[in-house]
């Protein structure tokens, strides 16, 4: 599986060591490029991207070990596979790198077949991690790969203040009776690239869609210092975007589409939900129920975008709301004040 | 002592792992750099530094491995191990053996190098 040339950087003192090292892995068909202490790799790693790290620990300037704690420490490097060739003596030498996450340890000298089955394997695990990232990036938000990373894969949920938006495409059913279903999947991805371009270029993140239908996540699964306030101008720039894709689509004498926004503002319970084999990033809570409520309440009151108390309290003058009184959502107890955001164009 | 200067399957395995040519170079670098080692264990003694003088016995057993130069690798070894001596004599002394063993798996090195 690892026939492709990998580059490797190898950095040991010893002239010795290091022309043996890149002989040997020169001739396994990979490319060394080499290091004279610890300082002077990591400046190397820093600088241009490595596939495996052979690493020396008597060093000096900087030796191995301080070299792997610096790279446990950086979220760019952690990730890069060690193997600690040396001769260093003592046992808690040896564990004390693995500790440190070196991959494997070599003793010098360095046994070539042994060290050519380590390269493979080490190479082979980056190789699935990277695939393993990659997917994680192509199927979650950059913040949820970005917090699974940090804080790795858990169950369960912790409290943050957030603002959760839904948003729906208007009448979405009719008008897909009318289309044919390529055309369909063309409107969906070009409303979700709009909706995803808006949302995240305000911090925001979308963790479902359904349908026609999508939720985002405004300070959660990173916080967001004006979740509100983000929240809002991503739905003006929604709906602003929506106008202009109109503007396209009538031009091609296709019809307009017309979106619900709705937004509340509170306390969330933010966690992954599922099994220890699938899973999702999601929120629950009161708020996430209030915002899918407004979201739904659009339709009843013809206007654009839904606020609730908590998320217009927040907003700075800027932003022009309409309230619409206290309305008794179902499946809650105590009705809840509402307001209407005007879009920047029409009064 | 009947253990060998040089062990040769070490360097037998050497050849065959990295070609006899490679090996060849190898052992002359080493050869080059050896004696850059013993001048800085021999500094590392004189100015009392703990660190270097450990560094270049670790190096210099490092090298003897490789090479299969058994002998001077466990002298080495030795004053890796042991660092700096508190009676700087008692190293004096070492390093004079740790010497004359250099030379002596030098020029069996240089032997094997040339076949």
């Amino acid at each position: 599986m690892v026939d492709a040339a990998a580059r490797l950087l190898i950095v040991d003192d010893n002239k010795v060591n290091r022309l043996l090292l890149s002989r040997s892995v020169e001739m396994q068909g990979h490319r060394a490029a080499l290091a004279e202490n610890g300082r002077i790799a990591l400046e190397m790693l820093r600088r241009e991207p490595y596939d495996l790290l052979l690493l020396d620990i008597e060093m000096p300037e900087m030796d191995g070990f301080a070299v792997l704690e610096q790279l446990k420490a950086d979220p760019q490097l952690r990730d890069l596979p060690v193997i600690v060739t040396s001769s260093v003596e003592g046992l808690d030498n040896i564990v004390r790198c693995i500790g440190l996450g070196a991959e494997d340890y070599l003793p010098k000298p360095v046994n070539a077949v042994l060290l050519k089955a380590r390269i493979g394997a080490s190479l082979e695990k980056k190789r699935l991690r990277d695939q393993q990232k990659e997917l994680v990036r192509r199927f979650a938000t950059s913040e949820v790969a970005q917090d699974l990373q940090q804080s790795g894969f858990a169950l369960g949920g912790k409290r943050v203040h957030a603002s959760v938006m839904f948003s729906d495409i208007r009448g979405f059913t009719t008008l897909v009776e009318k289309l044919p279903p390529e055309e369909t999947i063309e409107l969906l991805n070009a409303y979700y690239a709009l909706m995803f371009e808006a949302i995240s270029s305000h911090g925001g993140v979308v963790n479902q869609m359904i349908g026609d239908g999508l939720m985002a996540l405004f300070g959660a699964p990173l916080p967001l210092d004006d979740c509100a306030g983000s929240a809002v101008a991503a739905a003006l720039e929604m709906v602003e975007l929506i106008e202009q894709f109109n503007l396209e689509r009538s031009a091609a004498q296709r019809p307009s589409i017309r979106i619900g926004i709705g937004v509340a503002t509170g306390e969330v319970v933010a966690g992954y939900t599922g099994t220890q084999q699938r899973a999702t990033y999601t929120c629950i809570g009161d708020t996430v129920n209030l915002a899918a409520r407004l979201e739904a309440h659009t339709k009843v009151v013809g206007r654009g975008i839904l606020i609730d108390e908590s998320t217009q309290r927040s907003l700075t003058d800027g932003v022009r709301t309409e309230a619409l009184g206290a309305v008794p959502f179902k499946g809650k107890t105590a009705t809840a004040e509402i307001f209407a955001v005007a879009s920047g164009r029409s009064s | 002592m009947n253990e060998p200067v040089i062990d040769p399957t070490v360097y037998a395995a050497l050849q065959e792992t990295t070609g006899a040519e490679f090996a060849a170079e190898l052992a002359d670098t080493f050869l080059e750099e050896a004696s850059g080692m013993l001048a800085e264990l021999r500094n590392a003694r004189s100015e009392n530094h703990a660190d270097r003088f450990r560094r270049a016995a670790h190096s210099l057993k490092s090298n003897s491995n490789t090479f299969g130069a058994v002998r001077l690798a466990a002298l080495a070894r030795d004053l890796e191990l042991k660092g700096l001596d508190p009676d700087p004599a008692r190293d004096t002394t070492a390093l004079a053996a740790l010497e004359a063993e250099y030379t002596r798996a030098a020029a069996a090195l240089k032997d094997l190098r040339n076949g």
